[in-house]
């Protein structure tokens, strides 16, 4: 008899433990194809969350008493899990955070500040989401570092070959890089691109919001130094993300906000910081937040990274040739087996707006805009584009019911 | 009839398609820009003006249907009116031209150009922008 036995993921066995499903939009049921924007949330990780709020509920780090030491298990015990996730060597080391922006801004602030100046180099790269571009040219323009960012070719993918040019402008200080593309689903290849950078002796911030939901996302084997994912892209509640961060860099860093709980004493004279990872985490926590996110790591554990990241393949090689299939459908990004779940495409004379706005009243959500990333908007040419996006609730019928839309908007304006 | 039928309808279609007043006057008066950043909808109407008379008004953009239909039924409505007449405009007529359900943020796209065109008034003529204006304004950059 075999030792294991192949789990594949199923869907539709998912989808029912998501109770936003159960209702129709437009009297159709909901073709939600937008979860890189946030996915939706199963009753495991509502449970948890409530369960907490109903038993076991208290102020963190500092209750004596019961329920505050419950409390403080219940998000410590998160921590160990965020942990494990990403296979960070010390909780030490994970920093819970609002969301990957306040991880980016943390980083810029507190290592961009100090140790960024005239004559150094930070480097972004031209797919960048606005919370991984913005910060940095805001702190580059504050240090009068030099700020540049990677191009990108037409099939949506990193121009490698400029890199080594672009360190030649100066010294690297800083690269900053999404590990996948929030509007074209590339995914970039970030242990090259850390080894390069750390040759430059820079060092490496990566974005893995739209990564960690969908595939291993391992730090050592990455080898960046710091990396931010957030919850509520992976079946967590909004509010809760996590930086990780070499612990000799978060150790000689300054504080980011200052506050209750991430001091060890103040007086008048002096205040002195806490140690990692609490120094980041000034005032209340978000306790139900930070289980949440515990509770959706166990349930994307549980039904495995590997399963979910080859389920998204499939869905992508069913996706791809048929909305290519559409007249005056073009499709934006790279080829399948080089791309996350994450699908953006125009259809040639109609707005973005008025796509989603159509498909919509088919019941099917979609993304319509810039995604943050009006860099690379201005890249590929166009205000905006339509983006589908996947998880593993996504089932084929979903995407059968985007092209049918696609179909009639296409007719409609036709 | 069903909601997607009613939104975009015929005329809404139709005036996306075949832009009235679409294009540029070279030697205009004045002319004015604006966009909607939440949409990328982008519109520039150009003005001439025979005293206080629309001579000529043309517009040049781009974005969804609603922002540029809407556009396209603005320039047929203004055309011979006076600069202060279409500064007081009410924006209900430009509405009941365009006929349509509008939830708030399709109502952005649907006021651009009347918003573009008050601007471009205000700045050939010194007409007033209306109270109910000045947060628009800085919602839809116009400039």
């Amino acid at each position: 008899m075999a030792v294991t036995a192949e789990k594949k993921l199923d869907a539709r066995k998912l989808r029912a433990d998501f109770p936003i499903f159960e209702q129709q939009i437009h009297g159709h049921p909901l073709a939600y194809l937008d979860s890189a924007a946030s996915s939706q949330k199963p009753r495991q990780v509502l449970d948890a969350m409530n369960a907490l709020y109903e038993t076991s509920y208290a102020n963190i780090h500092r209750g004596v008493y019961d329920l505050g030491e419950r409390a403080t298990e219940a998000y410590e015990g998160a921590r160990e899990k965020a942990r494990v996730f990403i296979n960070a060597d010390s909780t030490r080391e994970v920093v819970f955070t609002r969301n990957v922006t306040e991880a980016l801004n943390l980083v810029a602030y507190a290592w961009g500040l100090d140790n960024l100046g005239p004559g150094d180099i930070v480097l972004v790269t031209e797919m960048e989401h606005h919370s991984n571009f913005v910060p940095w040219q805001f702190i580059a323009r504050r240090t009068g570092a030099e700020f540049l960012a990677v191009p990108v070719d037409d099939q949506g993918e990193l121009r490698l070959d400029e890199l080594d040019s672009i360190a030649a402008h100066g010294r690297l200080k800083l690269f900053a890089c999404t590990y996948v593309s929030n509007s074209l689903g590339t995914v970039n290849p970030v242990e090259r691109l850390t080894q390069w950078a750390h040759e430059q002796d820079a060092i490496v911030v990566v974005d893995a919001a739209q990564a960690a939901p969908h595939r291993h996302v391992d730090v050592q084997a990455l080898g960046c130094d710091f990396l931010g994912l957030t919850g509520h892209k992976m079946c967590g509640p909004t509010g809760i993300g996590v930086l990780w961060g070499r612990r000799e860099l978060l150790e000689k860093m300054s504080p980011f906000e200052l506050g209750g709980h991430m001091i060890r004493k103040v007086t008048l004279e002096e205040t002195t910081w806490n140690e990692l990872p609490h120094k980041f985490e000034a005032g209340t926590a978000p306790i139900a937040e930070a289980v949440g996110l515990g509770a959706a790591i166990d349930y994307v554990t549980d039904v495995g990274l590997d399963n979910l990241e080859a389920y998204e393949q499939e869905l992508l090689d069913y996706t791809l040739p048929r909305l290519e299939e559409v007249p005056g459908v073009r499709l934006f990004g790279p080829a399948a087996e080089r791309r996350a779940g994450i699908v953006s495409f125009e259809v040639e004379g109609v707005h973005p707006h008025d796509v989603a706005q159509i498909l919509d009243w088919d019941g099917v959500a979609v993304r319509a805009g810039h995604h943050c990333n009006q860099p690379l908007m201005s890249r590929l040419g166009v205000p905006a584009t339509t983006r589908a996006s996947f998880y593993l609730y996504t089932v084929p019928e979903e995407i059968d019911r985007l092209v049918a839309g696609l179909h009639k908007v296409t007719k409609t304006f036709a | 009839m069903s909601e997607l039928d009613n939104l975009y309808r015929e005329v809404i279609l139709d005036h996306y398609k075949n832009p009235r007043g679409h294009g540029v006057i070279e030697d205009a008066d004045v002319e004015a820009e604006g966009m909607n950043p939440l949409c990328g909808d982008e519109i520039s109407i150009f003005v001439s003006f025979d005293g206080d008379k629309i001579e000529d008004v043309k517009f040049r953009g781009r974005g969804c249907a609603i922002s540029q239909a809407a556009t396209s039924m603005l320039m047929e409505m203004v055309k011979g009116r006076t600069a202060q007449e279409v500064a007081s405009l009410d924006r209900d007529e430009l509405l009941d031209e365009v006929g349509i359900p509008l939830t708030p943020i399709r109502l952005k796209c649907a006021l651009l150009g009347l918003g573009v065109l008050k601007l471009a008034l205000h700045k050939g003529k010194g007409t007033p922008l209306p109270e109910e204006w000045a947060g628009l304004a800085e919602d839809l950059e116009l400039k």
